[in-house]
């Protein structure tokens, strides 16, 4: 039997049987999405839902994450979220990776997933991949997206940014592929590719139009690293070429930087490989008023993944109760953005970015001296005075 | 070696022979003046006498601030004199590029070096001029400090650290191949000599300036091996330098409390790509490449100070130009010289200029000329100790 009879029979069949249906042969659509090469426009299937219901894949992590977690579904639980997270516990110590694949395994069911960030040790042998890196090459979740926008009530040194930092997740630099040929002598490999750099470009563009935004800015060290960051140059230009509409111009990742602690009005929407991606969206978070306000999303075809924005483990505020949740709970809208929950999504960003403002409730990490139950609690006062019925504590 | 590097390396010759200097131990005056003799024979002693260094003052506007360094140091009694030379990219035997001679040899003579801007003309055939240089005396350290300007304010008013970088390896080896059509793999190599090296040097360079500790970037929870060999090694010459506090923190954590809070940090050392992008986000942050001094560390003593600026072509013989960033940099000579007072008049000189805001250049934020400038130093060095 081949997809196109199935759908067709479904539609055909729908009103009868509801939904059942379609979950059952969904596996055979499944099928062919996961054939489709980059030249072919992904069908992107609904959120799964049962019940009316999502299930979503929690993963705490370790330092700051288990607290964040309980707060996020404390959040929901107030407000009445149809979502359901599973938990998933990695133990990021452990040699084997079957916490990691478990988890893995929970977000290809679930389709979306929310963690925290689990901390690598570095002093461990090369076998030992990042549990981060492991999960984003594995799930082919090829696009990190980062808003930075100022916030009022947040003291920082620069005003009116707002940049849309658009970071290539599974190639480039960390590819982990390293060996020593000769004893004190190590080389590491950094792959750049065709197919994925015009992806991510693409994956920009398609971004930058969407939100209206005029103009795009490819980050590279192409005069040093010629071919490498040569071929990512050219991919981006390649698809700008097909969006005359959106301005499209490149600057060399050390002047960026430059910039940036100077004027970092002039960035609309950045787009670069993973390290130089790694770096600028350190810097900007930092512009914005540290990382605890701002969150990230990793987008896959088929899959994708919220996180605080630049994953930090936060060991040295872990169990203290200092955390700022700004960050893990706008990560959390935009889950709720994508599940296409956009009422329940816009409710607790509302409430967050308030109680933002209220300097007195500001934590550790923006100079104040506030908590984050605190925090979470003036979140749930502001959703119950504004917004619908809630659960009555 | 500068004044502060022959003390300490007197220093730690007498304690390896277990002499020591207080004299409640035998103090062997024969032993210290053989230690001295010694010393003499491979390092320059810089007694009062001339010394003199390489002057290369480079495309655009290089020749004009070179004369106002010049100017200055004249001003200041300085007992240096130039030797000017030229630095273009002339075909040698066997078909390599090579610099002309006669800037070889001086350089090698002189050890010192003070250079402006070259430009790197595109599709010339030979590599950029600074990697020339590089290659040709394996200037292995790039050293930056920065320290925020009273005067040039910019909205980080307290910054003061030192950024090291491995020149040599790392990511910009130039190792790319194509693998198939559209797979590109560019090679970042890290080798323990390279990075035994900067990482000894970093810590020479703290304890010589008094600064108090060393971090180490790197990013070894992904580039395990690379970086990790990096950090083994920064770890092993810690070792050597019990006085000096050393931690290790991760790229994306340096970049994110820079932006916050640069006042945190004092002696960074890294590999190539992270010194790169770290030592130009500090130049921002003190206000640009026109005022960030630099200096490159080679083998064999060898030391050239640059400014990282642009050669400017539009201002060039304007005499519009700023002569900060070189002069700043000819103080890091200075200092490395072991001429300290002379390069504290100096900055404190040029710092008084720029805080006064009276003859400052267009791009400090006056309508002054580059002589006006210029002038102005000299002046205020009469009015300093």
């Amino acid at each position: 039997m081949t997809v196109p009879p199935v759908s067709s029979l479904i539609t055909a069949l729908k009103p009868l049987f509801g939904n059942l249906l379609s979950r059952a042969c969904g596996s055979a659509l499944c099928h062919r999405r996961h054939n489709s090469t980059y030249a072919a426009r992904p069908i992107i299937p609904p959120p799964a839902q049962y019940g009316g219901r999502h299930t979503v894949t929690l993963i705490p992590g370790d330092g700051i994450g288990p607290e964040l977690a309980n707060h996020v579904q404390e959040l929901f639980r107030f407000c009445c979220v149809p979502v359901d997270f599973e938990v998933v516990h990695v133990d990021s110590s452990m040699a084997s990776e079957d916490d990691i694949n478990n988890a893995i395994m929970a977000i290809r069911r679930n389709g979306v997933a929310l963690k925290g960030n689990l901390e690598t040790n570095h002093n461990l042998p090369p076998s030992h991949i990042s549990r981060n890196n492991l999960l984003r090459t594995t799930l082919d979740l090829y696009a990190n997206v980062m808003h930075c926008r100022s916030l009022p009530g947040v003291l920082t040194r620069h005003h009116n940014i707002d940049i849309l930092i658009i970071r290539e997740n599974t190639e480039g630099e960390y590819s982990s592929l390293e060996h020593e040929n000769v004893p004190g002598v190590v080389e590491c490999l950094k792959i750049i590719t065709r197919s994925k750099s015009l992806r991510i470009a693409d994956y920009a563009f398609k971004m930058a139009r969407e939100k209206g935004r005029g103009q795009v800015t490819a980050v590279h060290k192409a005069n040093i690293m010629k071919l490498g960051d040569g071929l990512f140059l050219e991919c981006c230009q390649e698809v700008a070429s097909r969006y005359p509409e959106i301005a499209f111009d490149s600057m060399i990742v050390d002047n960026t930087t430059m910039q940036l602690v100077s004027r970092p009005q002039q960035f609309d929407v950045m787009l670069m490989p993973n390290l130089y991606g790694n770096v600028v969206s350190n810097v900007c978070a930092g512009l914005v008023g540290g990382p605890g306000l701002v969150p990230g999303a990793n987008y896959g075809e088929d899959y994708a993944v919220f996180e605080m924005g630049t994953r930090n483990t936060g060991k040295s505020l872990a169990n203290r109760n200092a955390a700022n949740p700004t960050a893990m709970l706008l990560a959390s809208c935009l889950l709720l953005d994508h599940l296409k929950l956009h009422a329940y999504a816009s409710m607790i960003r509302r409430a967050i970015l308030s109680t933002v403002t209220e300097t007195r409730l500001h934590t550790e990490d923006l100079g104040g001296q506030g908590s984050t139950s605190e925090v979470v609690q003036s979140i749930m006062k502001t959703i119950q005075s504004n917004g619908p019925l809630t659960v009555s504590k | 070696m500068a004044g502060n590097a022959l003390r300490s390396a007197i220093v730690n010759l007498l304690r390896k022979w277990r002499l020591s200097i207080n004299g409640q131990d035998k103090f062997k005056a024969k032993e210290v003046l053989r230690v001295a003799a010694a010393l003499k024979k491979d390092t320059r002693m810089f007694s009062s006498g001339m010394q003199t260094v390489t002057l290369i003052p480079g495309d655009g506007i290089g020749p004009e601030i070179s004369t106002a360094v010049m100017k200055i140091f004249e001003a200041a009694k300085v007992p240096i004199q130039w030797e000017e030379r030229n630095i273009t990219a002339i075909k040698g035997p066997g078909g390599k590029w090579v610099i002309p001679s006669d800037a070889k040899e001086s350089m090698d003579r002189n050890k010192m070096g003070l250079k402006g801007p070259l430009k790197t003309p595109i599709a010339a055939g030979h590599p950029s001029m600074n990697l020339l240089l590089r290659k040709t005396f394996d200037l292995y350290a790039n050293v930056r400090p920065c320290v925020s300007m009273e005067g040039y304010e910019t909205p980080y008013a307290d910054v003061n650290l030192v950024t090291i970088r491995e020149n040599t390896e790392g990511e910009y080896s130039g190792i790319e191949h194509v693998i198939v059509d559209g797979v590109v793999q560019s090679i970042k190599l890290i080798t323990e000599r390279a990075s035994k090296r900067i990482a000894e040097y970093a810590f020479e360079y703290a304890r010589n300036n008094k600064r108090a500790s060393v971090t180490a970037v790197h990013k070894a929870n992904i580039m395990r091996m690379s970086d990790g060999l990096f950090l083994r090694t920064c770890r092993e010459a810690a070792e050597k330098y019990k006085d000096i506090k050393f931690t290790e923190m991760y790229l994306d954590t340096v970049c994110l409390n820079m932006v916050q809070d640069p006042s945190q940090f004092d002696v960074l050392v890294m590999p190539n790509l992270y010194g790169d992008i770290l030592s130009d986000l500090c130049a921002g942050l003190i206000g640009g490449l026109g005022v960030t001094p630099s200096g490159n560390i080679g083998a064999n003593g060898v030391a050239i100070f640059e400014s990282v600026h642009g050669t400017a072509p539009d201002i060039a013989g304007k005499d519009l130009a700023n002569p900060t960033a070189l002069l700043l940099s000819a103080v890091m000579m200075l200092r490395h010289m072991g001429l300290h007072d002379h390069a504290r008049r100096i900055q404190t000189a040029c710092f008084n200029t720029i805080r006064d805001k009276k003859a400052l250049t267009g791009d400090l934020g006056g309508s002054s000329k580059c002589s006006e400038f210029t002038e102005a130093i000299c002046q205020q060095l009469g009015y300093i100790e």
